[in-house]
């Protein structure tokens, strides 16, 4: 046990101008046992930074991702792992047995197979996104007019909303993430507008089912009616933003790496270089725990940075080079464990889909400001750009 | 080398059928299976062993 006093850091808030990952998490990983922080609401939260004791935690029995437990480390009221109680079917905040359950019924949903058999609707979507951009003329802003209505679409199709019903969807999807061009009120209203939907086509899908997710879950009957809403919501919400997030900031790496353009390990470069859900790992420790020789108690909070584990020399050569010749594959961007992302085959294809279409039909997109210039979100769970403006 | 897969810990990652097909596909339930339990010893079923997030999959040397 490490006899030393834990250091204290600040919380991992992004900070404007800092790059990211921070190199403050260098600092913190070479320092014995883990470091301790607090929340903006003054818990204790311990912040895990080392690739193997990011596995480690993410894997520990003894270590829950269960909002209803006390401690648990979320960030604010709006950022972190909602209650069951507040929405039923949010299975990323169960523990097993009852996380199991959840999972068991989606994944033959997101088999590398399935992925594949959508593959053909994946193309259609960035194609048409791309035709819209270039019939709009030179420039386009690429968050707003590509990498969020990609997964959002994707995500409608996988649902089986129907086609007159995918530009409300789109659009009401889009509202929730802009952080900055929507108001509080507004994102409430396009929640509320969604919930509503997603209740309506269930209750359509009862009646007239469909070769899709919500006619197969409704078949099985694993889900109540109340639950079924709530992973419906958790599916769009998971898949939505950080998708967007990881094609944007892709998508720039790639402008500034050009060699690498064309080639598919790009994709997976791209997921551990971003690592954009840095902060949506949450955990509490429900008892004792040690981890790299640090007591951890019962009741405190732990958050396994990803951003970190996946830039630990320790696990990566040159971890902070972007390098998709890289043979290390192990990244944690989509976290480990059980809860490993559900999503992570849907991701990889779409994200390979729209690189390799959006350089072979606009060769000559550019950056339309200095890279410097481009609005990185410090101000959310996750990381990405607020615009990407290019040109071509 | 020899593989053996523990159905009842899978989380249905996929992680597997995407490092080694040839040695691992998901069943109906997305559920892993092994296709190829005596495989050459090569780098990609051990890939397979090693990013499984649910450490399903054991490697046997013999
Ligand atoms: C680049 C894009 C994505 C990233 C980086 C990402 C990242 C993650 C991470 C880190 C977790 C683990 C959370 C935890 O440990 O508590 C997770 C879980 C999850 N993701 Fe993703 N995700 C992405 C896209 C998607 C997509 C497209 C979908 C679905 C359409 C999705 C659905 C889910 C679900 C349902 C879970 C919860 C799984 C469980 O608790 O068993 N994600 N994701
Ligand atoms: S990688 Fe592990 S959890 Fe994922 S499908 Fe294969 S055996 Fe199951």
């Amino acid at each position: 046990m490490g006899t030393t006093e834990p250091r204290v850091v600040d919380f991992p808030l992004r900070r404007p101008g800092e790059p990211f990952p921070p190199p403050r998490y260098e600092d913190y990983r070479h320092h014995e046992g883990l470091v301790v922080s607090h929340l903006p609401n003054g818990n204790k939260v311990w912040l895990v930074t080392r690739h193997e004791d990011v596995r480690a935690v993410l894997t520990n029995k003894k270590i829950s991702s269960n909002p209803d437990h006390k401690g648990f480390p979320n960030i604010s009221d709006t950022m972190g792992v909602p209650r069951q109680e507040q929405i039923p079917g949010w299975f990323v905040g169960l523990d097993s047995p009852e996380h199991d359950r959840f999972r068991k019924a989606l994944i033959p949903e997101f088999t590398v197979r399935r992925v594949r058999q959508m593959r053909p609707a994946i193309e259609r979507t960035v194609e048409e996104r791309i035709d819209a951009m270039l019939a709009a003329g030179d420039h386009a802003d690429l968050v707003a007019d590509f990498a969020l209505p990609v997964p959002s679409l994707v995500i409608s199709t996988l649902l089986g909303v129907p086609p007159v019903d995918r530009d409300f969807f789109e659009s009401r999807t889009r509202t929730l993430v802009a952080i900055r061009a929507s108001t509080d009120r507004q994102r409430d209203t396009a929640t509320k507008e969604l919930l509503r939907y997603i209740n309506r086509l269930v209750a359509i899908k009862e009646k007239w089912p469909g070769d899709d997710l919500i006619s197969r879950l409704l078949a099985s009957g694993t889900l109540a009616a109340n639950e079924m809403s709530g992973v419906l919501m958790l599916l769009l919400i998971a898949g939505h933003e950080t998708t967007a997030n990881n094609i944007a900031l892709g998508v720039v790496t790639l402008l500034l790496n050009p060699e690498w353009v064309g080639d598919d390990r790009a994709v997976e470069e791209t997921l551990r270089f971003h690592s954009v859900a840095d902060l949506v790992s949450l955990r509490v420790a429900v008892e004792d725990v040690e981890v790299s020789g640090q007591l951890i108690k019962a009741g405190e909070g732990i958050i396994p940075l990803v951003a970190a584990a996946n830039h630990d020399a320790e696990a990566f050569a040159c971890p902070h080079a972007f390098d998709p010749a890289r043979t290390e594959r192990h990244h944690v961007a989509f976290g480990y464990g059980v809860h490993q992302c559900l999503g992570q085959n849907l991701v990889r294809v779409e994200m390979e889909i729209a690189y390799r279409k959006l350089f072979e039909r606009i060769p000559g997109l550019r950056l339309a400001v200095p890279v410097e210039d481009l609005p990185f979100k410090h101000d959310g769970v996750l990381c990405g750009l607020h615009e990407l403006p290019v040109r071509w | 080398m020899r593989i053996s897969v523990d159905p009842d810990r899978c989380v249905g990652a996929g992680q597997c059928v995407l490092s080694a097909p040839e040695v691992f596909d998901q069943d109906a339930d997305g559920i892993v299976t092994v296709v190829n339990a005596r495989p050459a010893d090569d780098e990609a079923v051990r890939h397979a062993g090693e990013l499984c997030p649910s450490g399903s999959i054991t490697l046997h040397e013999d």
